[in-house]
Formats: C-alpha cells, structure tokens, sequence
C-alpha cells in the first residue's frame, strides 16, 4: 500500500528531478516555446517541496491536493493550472485513504490526465503533455515501470509531431522535429513516481 | 549578453520596487505582484484588472491610473500571472460594481484569469472576462491555439477604462471591451530575436539580413521569413495584412508599437509610411499614437494595431487618462 509518506517522496523526488532538468526543458522550450518551461517548473516544485516539509499532509488524497494547490499558486503560465489540476484532480480522486493501492493510484491518475484534457483542450498527438501521460496511465495498470517506459516513449514521440495547442501551435509545420516541454516534464514526474515505488520495493 | 540587471531571479520584484518608487500615485505590491491604483476602490465604479507576463513593459501596470487600469498583475517574465495575483487584485478594487478582467489570448493567461474568476466569484466579486484575440499573423487559427492578443490590449483597456470612469455599469464596460477587441486588428515584424534574462541567449535564431514577418510578442514566429525590407515595404506588408482581416468601413485609430529595442525615430519614419498606404488605401486615421507600449524585452522590431472606431470610441478614446505610460487630458 503506498501511504502519504510515498506520495511525500514522489513529490520530493520530482522537484530534485526537475531542479536537476531544468536547464535543459528551457532548451526545450526555446526551440517551440519561449524559454521559461524549467525555470517555471523549478519554481513551482520548489514551493511544493517546501510546502509539504513544512506541514506534512497525513493521507495520499491530501499531499498531491496540496502539491496541486502550490503549483496553481506558483508557477504561472499554462504549466500551473495544468500540473495543478492534474496533482489537485488526482488527490481528490484518492478521496481521503490512508493508504491506496497501485491500481487505485493508477485509476486515479487517469481522472487527473482526463481534467488536464478538458481544461487544455487538447488530446493525444497535439504535441503536448497528454503525449506523455495518456499512455503512462495506461501502463501504470501494469507496473510503475512500464508507466515510466511509457511516458518517456510518448516524450520522444512528440519529436515528428505539429504542435496545436499552446505557443509552439503559432510555429504550425516548423514545430516539427523538436521534442515537447511539457511531455518531457510530465515524463520526469512519472520516472519519480516509478524511482519512488522502486525505492519501496528495496530495490530500484 | 549585457542586461541592466542583478541576478534573472529578482528581475520582476526589482522592476517592481523601482517602480513604486517612481509613481507614489500606485500601491505596488511587490512580494505579491499587484500594483493598484491608490484611490481604489472607487466607490460605484466598475473596475478594470489586467495581467500577464512580465517583459511588454509598460503593459500592464504602465497602464494603472484613473482613466484605464484599476490593477495590473506582473507575471514572471514572459510567464502568465497565477490566479492569486488576480484575485487579490480584484479584491483590492472592487467598490462592489464588479470587474472587468482584460485577457490577452494566450494559453496560460486564459487557465490563469478562468481560475482566477472562479475563485473571485466565489468571495463575492462580480467579475466580467473579455479575451484580446486581435494578431492577424495567426492564419490557420483552427490548428493552433487561437489569435495571440497583442497591441489591440492597449485600445480594450483605454476606451473600456474611459467608459468605467464615467461610471458605465459592467455589462456596459464589458460590452465596449469586446467592441474594441472585435474592431481591432494588429500584425508584427521582428528584425531580432528577445533575450530572457533566465536564459540570457536569444530565444530565436534571427540570422542578420533577414526579418521575421508577424512575429509575436514574445518572439513567437508568424507567417514567414524574408530577406531585410526597408520600412516602406514592411509597412505595405503589415498594414495590408492587418487590412486583409479588418476591412474598415470608417475612420481608425492606429498605434504603431515599438518592440523595445527600436528607436523612436525609426518607429516615426515608420508611421509616415503607415500613414500612407492607409492614405493610399482610403482609410482615414482618426488618432496615431507612436511608442514603445506593447513590448518584447529587447526584440527589434515593431507592430501595427488598427481600430475602427465611431463617435463614442473616439470620444473614449480622447477621454482623460492618467497613468505612467499613457497620460492626457487632464
């Protein structure tokens, strides 16, 4: 069963992941962006971090609601209210359990990749998060390392797509060969979400 | 590259602080980004909240003042705002008339100010949206994210302001911001890439000799790239473009923007040339304002906003206005 304290660590993990990537999703992003996805992300994960040391939250549910919470409140841009939404849509999803299974994890997940969907507008093959994350929470069913292979693959797949949500949209055919930002992070916050589990297991 | 600055972190809050110091006329709220005309909330009357990525100054908060903006929120540079810049802002200057929050259409600014709305609305705050969507350069708008907001912003946020200082009523005030939006149309050119300070190397490659045609203001590419043109030709090139979509049936008002790093005689020398394909092309120019007022950092380059107007816009238009970057009448 994964308790609060896991969701506590697949958070910390995450902002030392992103902290560790940052540079290099503001390279990202200055090719079909404008060069802010790191820094924003940086700051948004940092606050999380803090937030949830400061006062650590005693159920799944309420560590991503505060997670969630803190990226609306920090990052800006179409990044925080959409890995907002996703964290905040998931922990309500996980209601107010002590502890979740993987599998209730996993259903969970794909309620909040469902209300980054409709608040973004957008679907599979948009070159934009969802590209990472909709084929992760289909893996997630599996194992958390398939979620992880999963989304990493949905990251480099956006690679020959055209953007048509979000800024890179305005670069139409020239978006193309390029990976996308947002997949690229929202892989990262499922390689900590696998680096997590492993750790549980005792072995990674 | 050389920037007049500290370090990219504190970009934001020191041109914050710096201008707190110079518009005692503003509360500027630094640790929160919201700066607020001081005499808000005025009683009865409608107020006007604006916001979005730090970097077009003096959008948004150059336009905090009687007359226009009643708040503006600073984002990162670049960066929309977050939903709580906006909520205590309209907080600090709703007198109970209700808001207006002024939208540039771009993803982030939109999630943000929807959010930001709900939340408003649920403390109690009447709260109106209007989205600028007015950057011709967006052709195929179907596959993309929508028009960008741009220049058009300027002309939303001073005639509906007027109208809000004369003490229209919300549905009123909101009615003239989508007028405005609906009768405005803008095109941009880059002759050089922007630099962010946090990645402090340009974001675009711009090869020297060469110009990008409908840029937007945050050096995202428009419709194509072409060898240098004088500013005869850009001008025939922007203004047909802005044309092409606005097919004006009466006189204009038209803006020509500077990117930040043209100099005003060059933007001058670039409005006579305006001013005469719409002369050539039998558009009558009611008003011209020239300047540096929707910017992209230290972008080269400039952009032309059009706007039809009949007697009351105009008359709006004229109304006082008194803030840091736009200022007449009184």
């Amino acid at each position: 069963m994964l308790d609060a304290d896991f969701f506590h660590r697949w958070m910390s993990t995450t902002a030392a992941s992103v902290d560790r990537e940052a540079a290099h999703l503001t390279e990202l992003d200055s090719a079909i962006g404008d060069a802010d996805h790191g820094s924003n992300l940086q700051r948004g994960f940092t606050a999380v971090a803090a937030a949830l040391d400061k006062e650590p939250p005693q159920t799944p549910g309420a560590v991503l609601m505060l997670a969630g919470r803190q990226l609306i409140s920090t990052v800006g841009g179409a990044s925080g209210p959409l890995y907002g939404t996703l964290l905040r849509r998931t922990g309500k999803e996980l209601g107010d359990a002590p502890a979740v299974t993987a599998e209730e994890l996993a259903r969970a997940l794909g309620a909040g990749v469902a209300a980054v969907a409709q608040l973004g507008g957008a679907q599979a093959g948009d070159k934009t998060m969802l590209d990472a994350l909709l084929p992760a929470v289909e893996a997630l069913g599996t194992s958390f390392e398939a979620g992880r292979d999963a989304a990493l693959a949905g990251a480099l797949a956006t690679v020959p797509l055209q953007a048509r949500k979000g800024r890179a949209s305005y670069l139409g055919e020239r978006s193309i060969g390029h990976q996308d930002p947002g997949a690229t992070s929202s892989a990262l916050l499922i390689d900590a979400l696998a680096e997590t589990a492993g750790a549980v297991g005792g072995g990674a | 590259m050389r920037m007049l600055i500290n370090v990219p972190e504190t970009v934001v809050a020191d041109g914050l602080r710096g201008m707190a110091a110079a518009h005692p006329e503003l509360t500027v709220d630094v640790e929160n980004r919201v700066v607020v005309r001081r005499d808000a909330p005025v009683a009865g009357k409608v107020a006007l909240v604006s916001g979005g990525g730090s970097g077009h100054e003096p959008l948004h908060a150059g336009f905090v003042g009687p007359g226009m903006l009643s708040a503006a929120c600073p984002g990162e540079v670049f960066t929309s705002p977050v939903p709580d810049q906006m909520v205590r802002a309209a907080a600090a200057v709703d007198s109970g008339a209700g808001v207006l929050f002024v939208v540039k259409n771009y993803t982030g600014d939109v999630l943000n100010f929807e959010m930001a709305a709900e939340l408003a609305d649920e403390e109690g705050v009447r709260v109106a949206q209007v989205l600028v969507n007015d950057d011709v350069a967006v052709t195929d708008s179907l596959f993309t994210a929508g028009r960008r907001g741009t220049g058009a912003t300027l002309f939303v946020e001073k005639i509906a302001g007027a109208a809000a200082e004369e003490g229209a009523p919300l549905d009123r005030v909101a009615a003239l911001a989508r007028q405005v939006n609906e009768a405005s149309r803008s095109f941009g050119v880059a002759l050089t890439s922007v630099t962010t300070p946090a990645k402090g190397s340009p974001t675009f490659d711009l090869p020297p000799g060469e110009l990008e045609l409908g840029v937007g203001i945050h050096g995202e590419p428009g419709r194509e790239r072409r060898p240098m043109m004088t500013s005869r030709e850009i001008a025939d090139f922007a203004v047909d473009a802005v044309l092409e979509d606005l097919r004006p049936q009466g006189p204009v008002i038209a803006l020509v923007n500077g990117m930040g790093a043209t100099p005003l005689l060059e933007l001058y020398g670039f409005n006579a040339e305006v001013q005469r394909v719409l002369s050539e092309r039998g558009v009558v120019v009611a008003r011209t304002l020239v300047g540096n007022y929707v910017t992209s950092l230290d972008m080269a380059g400039c952009s032309v906003t059009l706007c039809q107007v009949d007697e009351e816009l105009a008359r709006l238009w004229d109304a006082p206005v008194q803030t840091p970057a736009l200022r007449w009448g009184r």
